[in-house]
């Protein structure tokens, strides 16, 4: 394993130490009694007293600190304040709905991406390639949030094409299996393309400058010089030098999917962690803030450890 | 300054983007409406677009053209804020780390790795949800959460630079090694660090407009491009203009700033 990826391995446990702590920090320094939003003020102050010791707000800070990390290293995320249930069950809900939407959408991103990005590197400085390089600066300048808005207006308000938030419809017309697969897909298509085309105009930049790069270096010469087609040159030499960086771009944009499937799960209202965070942010939900941040921080450190090592067994120089 | 870029999508987007601020600096001669008044006539709400209200008109009768010129100033100076802060904390801090060496900047570089595994984005909206949503308050929080990969950069820069030989002769000539280090070594770091704060500005003003948008950035009666289109986003189906508009003036300036940034970074061995 290379020193790096054994700096990301050592360093895995002082990130979810860290995550906890500032988060705990953060909660107990904002301004305002967490317990006020779930109290009445006609009641009186003695079963307040018992609301907050319920809570866990009562003990002193360095005892609620070890109680986090106690119960975090067991699995337990302890009890939603909001939402009556513990922070587990809401997880399991949310977590699956999340990955189905940032496995669909990285498959898309990945498949515009590289297709587009390897035909605008062939064509680099020709009119097509050109007319590439604008489209794709055009989509990676989009707020993902308005594309969504611009899609749900054209497909849902004006076309009524497609359904405009969920991830299933509570009452299908025709029960069936068949008809419970396509009203799923019907409900991901627009989040996912959204995510997808945004993300995707990133790696069509990445793969379009690869492309150029490693089209000029000398084994690609060398190749050509020995009399190979250039298709062959493209798909048997190039092609897996071109298509390395994925790999990395792979945990790069898990973090970032997860982050910026906030706002598009807001707006289409899938019900994944996004939405999650967001009412959990809304309510002061201090126990699924805890949970959903430390499950976030573990998906970032994971994507990049991952892609880390398919690096390390596809490409041994590094 | 336009003559001495030669390359042409930086002219380009820097073209774009003078047009842009342009229009932002005139902003009440171009749309001659208040874009806070809120006591307009009934029939003046959800105007469509028109000779007289170019992006017609918003719930309250507001001229959405006004706003969008208004909220652009208050979405580009919060960028600016950001990203002039993340630059001076990130560059100070990666040049320090490289300067000072050894076990001091291993730790440092530590830190900034760890703080970049941290789901940033995550932070930054848990951190303006509890502690209430000031301008001010909004641009540190972004700016304490983007200044990891400057001082990476920095860093780098000043690894290759401390070695050459114009820093050994300045430091013979007897000046201290940390009015060295940023008299002499930082500003060298500039070129590249503009390129990359101009890129860093599009993501900003993204970032800005995505916190606003979901209620948790510029609060009303302020609204940037993010706030504009959140109070457009629930009556969508009345009035897609006050939708439509906003974003695009984030594309135009997200797309321009990128034109800039890519286009600079490319030069940028002819610049120097």
């Amino acid at each position: 394993m290379s020193r790096y990826a054994k700096h990301r391995l050592a360093s895995i446990p002082f990130v979810l130490i860290g995550v906890i702590i500032i988060n705990f920090f953060l909660y107990h320094l904002s301004p305002g009694d967490p317990s006020n939003l779930y109290f009445s003020p006609d009641y009186d102050q003695a079963s307040k007293q018992a609301l907050r010791q319920k809570m866990g707000l009562e003990r002193p800070l360095h005892v609620q600190l070890g109680a986090w990390f106690f119960h975090f290293v067991q699995g337990d995320f302890g009890f939603s304040w909001s939402k009556h249930r513990p922070v587990m069950d809401l997880l399991k809900e949310a977590v699956p709905a999340t990955l189905e939407l940032a496995i669909v959408s990285l498959l898309l991103n990945f498949l515009i991406g590289t297709t587009f990005g390897l035909l605008a590197g062939l064509h680099a400085g020709k009119w097509f390639g050109k007319m590439l390089d604008v489209v794709g600066l055009l989509i990676y300048s989009l707020p993902s949030f308005w594309l969504g808005i611009l899609l749900i207006y054209i497909f849902s308000l004006r076309l009524g094409w497609l359904p405009a938030s969920g991830q299933s419809s509570l009452i299908l017309r025709t029960p069936s299996l068949l008809g419970t697969i396509g009203d799923q897909l019907r409900h991901l298509v627009m989040p996912a393309v959204v995510l997808g085309l945004v993300g995707g105009a990133a790696t069509f930049r990445i793969i379009r400058a690869n492309t150029i790069k490693v089209l000029t270096q000398p084994f690609i010469v060398a190749a050509r010089a020995k009399g190979l087609s250039s298709f062959i040159v493209l798909f048997k030499h190039a092609l897996k030098n071109i298509l390395l960086p994925v790999i990395t771009l792979f945990g790069i944009y898990f973090p970032f999917l997860l982050g910026g499937a906030l706002i598009i799960e807001v707006i289409f209202a899938w019900p994944g962690m996004g939405r999650i965070t967001y009412e959990a942010i809304l309510a002061k939900d201090f126990p699924v803030i805890m949970a959903i941040n430390y499950i976030a921080a573990l998906m970032v450190i994971s994507g990049n450890l991952i892609a880390d090592v398919l690096n390390k067994i596809i490409d041994p120089r590094i | 300054m336009f003559n001495r870029i030669k390359n042409r999508p930086a002219r380009t987007g820097l073209f774009i983007f003078s047009l842009l601020l342009l229009s932002l600096t005139l902003g009440g001669a171009l749309a001659p409406f208040d874009p806070d008044v809120q006591d307009a006539p009934a029939e003046s709400r959800f105007e469509a677009p028109s000779g007289t209200h170019f992006f017609g008109t918003d719930q309250f009768g507001r001229d959405v053209f006004a706003r969008v010129l208004c909220g652009g100033r208050l979405s580009l100076a919060i960028s600016l804020g950001v990203v002039t802060l993340s630059v001076l904390l990130g560059s100070l801090y990666g040049a320090f780390a490289a300067y000072i060496g050894g076990l001091w900047d291993f730790f440092m570089m530590r830190f900034v790795d760890i703080l970049l595994s941290f789901p940033l984005v995550f932070l930054a909206v848990t951190c303006m949800a509890l502690f209430g949503t000031g301008i001010t308050y909004l641009i540190l929080v972004l700016a304490l959460t983007s200044w990891m990969d400057i001082a990476r950069l920095v860093r780098a820069e000043v690894l290759s630079l401390k070695n050459q030989p114009f820093v050994t002769r300045i430091r013979a000539s007897g000046l201290g090694p940390s009015a060295t280090l940023i008299r002499h070594i930082v500003p060298n770091t500039f070129a590249t660090v503009s390129a990359f704060a101009i890129l860093r500005m599009a993501d900003i003003i993204l970032i800005e407009s995505s916190l606003s948008f979901i209620g948790l950035g510029v609060q009303p009666p302020q609204s940037s491009w993010g706030g504009i289109l959140n109070d457009g986003w629930p009556v969508l189906a009345q009035a897609w203009w006050m939708s439509f508009f906003p974003g695009l003036a984030i594309v135009i300036s997200i797309m321009s700033l990128n034109l800039i940034g890519s286009g600079l970074g490319a030069q940028r061995e002819h610049w120097l």
